[in-house]
């Protein structure tokens, strides 16, 4: 076997699988994950594989698919729920954030919680208000949780792996858009990347554009539009929101001195407030310009396509923005 | 008919285990007023000791115990070392959550103790996934879930009740039925006020409500619960008792219904199992004296040992975040 240009949700599907092969302790749960296929063809073919006691359908009941996979976990099981759409995974909050963050802290270090969450994230497709977020920055506001974000087939692979053999909880947020994209995925079974550690994707002099998930597209089409121009964009991919690794970044911004956030998601207390939080505490004298965010407009996603397009970010926001701090 | 009675040193462990509990309890109540015992929240177990203890004393060591925040019962009942609880309390490094849980969030792993928890129903899907494993491994565990009558409101209560059966889960579901939610009134919160019933909505096992004030018909509905759970699937109980201390040090409502208080004081559940001692032996009555000072000290050495013990440190508030 070789290394294979693979979508996206194909190398998710593979994680899962080695994993499961590997450790007897690893399972699925979640809506729809078993006969159905999984909603988004992850667990294609799981079921026939691994039998209806490692490949659970649950009933539709976010609450419980947190809180059981939490009680699973601590008691020494490995499961790997999904919820469909992180829309819905507003109505596991609770037992995420107060029981999965929270156990291993206040008891004390007498439970772990070896669990990854996956939900499928993002914008677009005329999905509407209430099925078009991208809030993983919220699950990222606590510690205790682990959040992905990745932005290629590639890295999906290795920071799945890497979830499900953490002692800790992660929500794996997988954009829905980049489900069909296909990268050069290792087939190598114990391909992981490390947690917490962000990725250069492009060298450059003028100025740092830092994104995660579906932003690192918009962020490397920017680069190359004003690459013809002769400003050279520097391109890291922070991969995960927490733990949140600014290490790359701030080498990157003594380079430049200017930066650009990329996010699909709401400007509001986001990763890009963050960023530039970070940065103008940590190096203020390095700071040429504002630092910029480049977000979904501020508002509930609307159906019209038209009106949908105006709110998400693009590319050509992202080169707008740029020339703005040059 | 009801079984053989237990023998006589265990109804001694299990009048122990009750009058430990008071006893801690109630100085718990007077710590927290002078302040030793921080924080805001204290839910005190009085009442209840007949369910908590006749419960426990169904499980083997190896099955799962799970509650909700009024957990120090709980606690005391499956073994765990009082001196470590009131620690707890105290916010003391020798806590049994290292001083970083509080009264509501006790728990003990080396005892299957999996704590206290201070969300309404947050804890029932945990039970759910606890048992999940045990099904899973094929281990011959089961979980007892201790629920408030309030919490068979909130949303956990329909969906882990309902995914343990759609699983068959080794779980028994065991609600306190004490009357009361805080201050609101099972029958201003409940449209069906026989919490019962809601096992039919699940298709599960039931047996009839227990008295909650006599340990007896506790320990032995409970043990016949989890008898059905191991071989079966999950089964709901429900236990009807009362708060003797409201819900907790802010109820201002509680003291004001004398009736009802007093009708339930009347069937104390350590008073009816004190009563029953003497009646079946009718020399124990020094034994039992005994054991009530014995009781005390005990309390008496938590109360030293939280006090003498250090605080926890800087470094052990950043532990334990992450693995
Ligand atoms: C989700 C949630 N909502 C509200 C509360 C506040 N609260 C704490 S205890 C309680 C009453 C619960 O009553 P019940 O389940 O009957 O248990 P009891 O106190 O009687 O043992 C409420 C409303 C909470 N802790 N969690
Ligand atoms: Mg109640």
């Amino acid at each position: 076997m070789a290394d294979k240009n693979t979508p996206m949700r194909e190398a998710l599907r593979m994680a899962l699988m080695e994993e499961m092969e590997r450790d007897e302790r690893v399972f699925v749960m979640g809506q729809e994950v078993g006969a159905w296929d999984g909603t988004h063809k992850v667990t294609r073919g799981f079921l026939e594989k691994f039998g209806a006691r490692r490949v659970r359908d649950t009933p539709i009941s976010e609450m419980a698919i947190g809180g059981a996979a939490v009680g699973a976990a601590m008691a020494g099981l490995r499961p790997v729920a999904e919820i469909m759409t992180i829309n819905f995974a507003f109505l596991a909050f609770d037992a995420l954030i107060n029981h999965a963050a929270k156990v291993h802290y206040m008891f004390n270090g007498q439970f772990k919680c070896p669990m990854v969450m996956r939900v499928a994230s993002g914008w677009g497709n005329q999905a509407t208000a209430t099925h078009s977020h991208t809030p993983e920055m919220i699950f990222a506001h606590f510690p205790g949780m682990y959040v992905a974000a990745p932005s290629n087939a590639r890295d999906a692979k290795g920071m799945l792996k890497a979830a499900i053999r953490d002692d800790n909880p992660v929500l794996f947020s997988e954009s829905i858009a980049l489900y069909p994209k296909p990268a050069v995925v290792p087939d190598d079974p114990d391909f992981l990347l490390p947690i917490g550690k962000s990725d250069l994707k492009r060298e450059g002099q003028h100025v740092t554009l830092v994104a995660w998930a579906r932003g690192v597209e918009w962020a490397l089409q920017a680069a190359d539009t004003l690459a013809k121009e002769g400003v050279q964009c520097e391109v890291i991919d922070l991969r995960w929101l927490r733990p949140l690794d600014t290490a790359l970044v701030f080498e990157s911004f003594k380079k430049t001195n200017r930066c650009v956030v990329i996010e699909e998601a709401l400007p509001h207390f986001g990763v890009g407030a963050e960023i530039a939080a970070q940065i103008q505490d940590n190096l203020f004298d390095y700071m040429d310009a504002p630092i910029k965010r480049v977000n979904a407009m501020d508002v509930p996603l609307p159906y019209a396509a038209e009106l949908e397009m105006l709110a998400l970010p693009n590319a050509q926001k992202v080169v707008d923005a740029v020339r703005e701090v040059l | 008919m009801a079984a053989a009675l237990p023998e006589k040193a265990t109804l001694l462990e299990w009048y122990r285990q009750m009058v430990l509990i008071r006893r801690f309890e109630e100085r718990s109540k007077e710590l927290f007023h002078q302040k030793k015992i921080g924080g805001v929240y204290l839910h005190l177990y009085n009442g209840q000791e007949g369910t908590g203890v006749g419960a426990l004393a169904a499980l083997r060591p190896q099955d799962h115990v799970i509650t909700a925040y009024r957990d120090h019962g709980i606690a005391i009942a499956r073994g765990v070392d009082p001196n470590r609880i009131m620690a707890e309390m105290y916010g003391k490094s020798t806590g049994v959550s290292g001083g970083k849980g509080g009264s509501m969030h006790l728990a003990s792993r080396e005892h299957n103790f999996w704590g206290g928890y201070a969300i309404v129903g947050g804890h029932l899907p945990l039970a759910a996934g606890i048992a999940l494993k045990a099904k899973y491994n094929g281990d011959d565990e089961v979980v007892l879930c201790f629920i408030g009558d309030g919490a068979t409101n909130n949303g956990y209560f329909h969906e882990a009740l309902n995914l343990s059966a759609v699983w068959d889960l080794p779980v028994v579901w065991l609600i306190e039925n004490n009357l009361y939610g805080m201050g609101t009134a099972l029958e201003d919160a409940s449209g069906q006020t026989k919490l019962i019933k809601r096992a039919i909505a699940y298709d599960m096992k039931a047996f009839d409500p227990m008295d909650g004030q006599d340990v007896f018909e506790v320990h032995e509905t409970v043990k016949k619960a989890v008898d059905y759970a191991r071989k079966k699937g999950p089964v709901l109980l429900e236990s009807m008792t009362y708060r003797f201390e409201g819900h907790g040090m802010s109820d201002k409502m509680y003291a004001a219904r004398v009736d009802e208080m007093s009708r339930f004081k009347a069937r104390d559940p350590i008073t009816l199992l004190h009563d029953k001692l003497c009646e079946l032996y009718p020399d124990i009555g020094p034994t039992l004296d005994t054991i009530d000072k014995q009781c005390e000290a005990v309390v008496t050495e938590s109360e030293k040992y939280a006090e003498n013990s250090p605080a926890p440190t800087f470094e052990d508030l950043t532990r334990h975040i992450y693995v």
